[in-house]
């Protein structure tokens, strides 16, 4: 569904400062997948997600979403097929509105045409009814003002947001890294099952090896703008930290234990 | 004061409520300062003198509106299309628009409307009483007020607000936040634009200066009205600037009770509004300063 090909993107280009973060980068996702992706800091990954959103343009290569060039897309446009949620929970929500004014926001990605018509009766209880799903109470609190909420609530918001209209695709940014662990916990449990419920094509980034490997049908570790290790289907089920640790280390001959990887993993 | 004074504070109050409304649009939903509307105000007056001399005075109104439409959404462009920084595009669409507002008067920098016919004779001719231009405005600040609340809870109103408040989360969403943009601004200057068109006919009279200091007197009512009514929503916001604009000009109209020349009161409303903006800050620095202080004293 989608494919990345020959992908290169460089910043500063023209300047004696130009740091190429992605060579010949290709990549490609199957339909329902859900895919972690880990890797040190510095890797690339938001690059990766940049170039599918289309908050960065490549210098070369291709990217296509169910057989559709989206290389030159803006932003805004593949924000229909795609849905997005970054670390920072204050990223995915607009602070003054209200909830129900957010959500209201992201359920116009359904429906363009009326855009002089109010949020109607019927919208606010289906909003109310997906809102309750998360099983957090917000469905009572509708009408605050969205930044008044904690961060993991704001990102439990910020998850429906994104998956209130089905997007093809749902790519998660350590969208649970400025978590506690027991509310990092929970959204992470919350986006496995409505991924699950819904069949989204979803990639995650991570820093949580073991989580990494817990979740999903496939793994990309990343290394220097490079896939350095790919692992699915039967080979996926029976991963464990140390033969991956071990693929990583003949694929790159480094050795992942280097402080420099800050991984964790419990 | 007098009565005619205070009525006339009033009636002030209430027409330079509409630019007010078009700043708490930029300055305060979009988080954009925009300086069109100096420039904006007086094309408004001018499209206005020009067809109310030619005895069409609503249509005035109506031509001004579009027109000030039509130069917010340049402020627009020049900033979303063309990457220019805000402040420098209002700049630039201002200073456009003072060559187009002499030419839209024919080149003259004052254009007088006397014994024309404007749309406060035809609301005298309809109420037949003294407040004929109280009610008009009334009239007129009530209606944007209540197309304002309506707008702000459509989908494009909503996306405007958010837009202001997050691109980010606007844009993914898949709403174009130049197009959201582009809408705001022509709104917002299309009612500072109406204003100019209104204060033309009521003082019989376009002056090519006449928006000078309108954003700092904007403003000066936003803040005033903050100060009264807090403004949590979109409703008690444009409430607190109907608030704002009407005191700010009987505050205005009290100074001038005293002999103060009218001259001094540009440099008393920048006072004003500076220090407004400052003090939250004054105030943290001050209370630092005494915070250190007393560490000190304690070793
Ligand atoms: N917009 C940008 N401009 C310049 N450099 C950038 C930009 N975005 C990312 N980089 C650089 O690209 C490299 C990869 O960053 P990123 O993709 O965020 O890594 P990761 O998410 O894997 O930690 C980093 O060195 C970063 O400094
Ligand atoms: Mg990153």
């Amino acid at each position: 569904m989608l494919t990345m090909k020959h992908i290169n993107k460089t910043f500063y280009l023209n300047s004696p400062d130009r740091r190429t973060i992605l060579k010949n980068f290709s990549l490609s996702l199957k339909e329902g997948e859900f895919i972690s992706v880990i890797g040190s800091n510095g890797a690339g990954k938001s690059t990766l997600f940049n170039l599918i959103a289309g908050s960065i343009l490549p210098d070369s290569g291709k990217i296509t979403l169910d057989n559709k060039d989206i290389t030159f897309l803006s932003e805004h446009k593949r924000a229909v097929w795609i849905g997005r949620i970054f670390q920072d929970p204050s990223k995915g929500t607009a602070p003054n509105l209200t909830v129900e004014e957010n959500l209201a926001i992201a359920y116009m990605r359904s429906k363009k045409s009326h855009l002089l018509k109010g949020i109607t009766k019927k919208d606010k209880a289906f909003l109310r009814e997906r809102i309750s799903c998360l099983g957090m109470g917000l469905e009572n609190r509708m009408n605050t003002k969205i930044g008044l909420l904690s961060g993991g609530q704001r990102q439990a918001v910020t998850l429906t947001m994104a998956t209130l209209v089905k997007p093809k695709l749902l790519l998660l940014d350590e969208h649970t890294a400025a978590l506690d662990p027991v509310t990092a916990e929970k959204i992470t449990e919350l986006t496995q099952s409505i991924v699950s419920s819904e069949h989204i094509t979803t990639m995650m980034i991570t820093h949580n090896l073991t989580t990494a490997i817990k979740t999903g049908s496939r793994l990309l570790m990343m290394d220097e703008g490079k896939i350095a290790v790919d692992i699915k289907g039967e080979e996926h089920s029976k991963l464990t930290v140390s033969n991956l640790l071990e693929r990583f280390s003949q694929n790159t001959k480094k050795n992942l234990n280097s402080d420099r990887m800050l991984l964790q993993y419990d | 004061m007098s009565f005619i004074a205070f009525l006339g504070a009033i009636e002030l109050g209430l027409v330079y409520t509409l630019p007010a409304f078009g700043i708490f649009i930029s300055f305060r939903i979009l988080n954009i300062p925009d300086l069109t509307a100096d420039g904006s105000f007086v094309l408004g007056a001018a499209v206005s003198a020009v067809l109310t001399a030619a005895g069409h005075p609503v249509a005035g109104l109506a031509a001004g509106i579009t027109a000030g439409a039509a130069a917010g959404l340049i402020t627009a462009i020049l900033q979303t299309k063309c990457g220019i920084a805000p402040i420098l595009s209002g700049i630039l669409t201002m200073t456009g628009l003072y060559t187009i507002n002499l030419l839209v008067m024919g080149g003259r920098a004052n254009m007088p409307l006397l014994n024309n016919e404007t749309v406060f004779t035809l609301s005298a001719a309809l109420f037949g009483d003294i407040f004929y231009k109280l009610e008009l405005l009334l009239f007129i600040v009530t209606l944007i007020f209540v197309l304002y609340y309506l707008f702000f809870k459509t989908q494009l109103g909503l996306s405007i607000r958010a837009t202001g408040d997050n691109e980010d989360m606007v844009r993914a969403s898949s709403i174009d936040t130049d197009s959201t943009k582009m809408v705001a601004f022509a709104i917002s200057n299309a009612t500072i634009a109406l204003s100019g068109a209104l204060v033309a006919q009521m003082q019989q009279s376009a002056d090519i200066n006449m928006g000078a200091g309108l954003i700092v007197i904007g403003l000066a009512s936003l803040i005033i009205g903050d100060a009264i009514i807090k403004n949590k929503t979109i409703t008690r916001g444009l409430l607190s600037v109907i608030a704002g604009a009407v005191l700010y000009r009987l505050l205005i109209a009290l100074i001038l009770t005293t002999n103060l020349a009218p001259s001094y009161l540009k440099l008393i409303s920048a006072l004003v509004v500076a220090i407004a903006i400052a003090t939250p800050t004054m105030k943290k620095k001050f209370e630092l300063k005494k915070l250190q202080k007393k560490e000190a004293s304690l070793c």
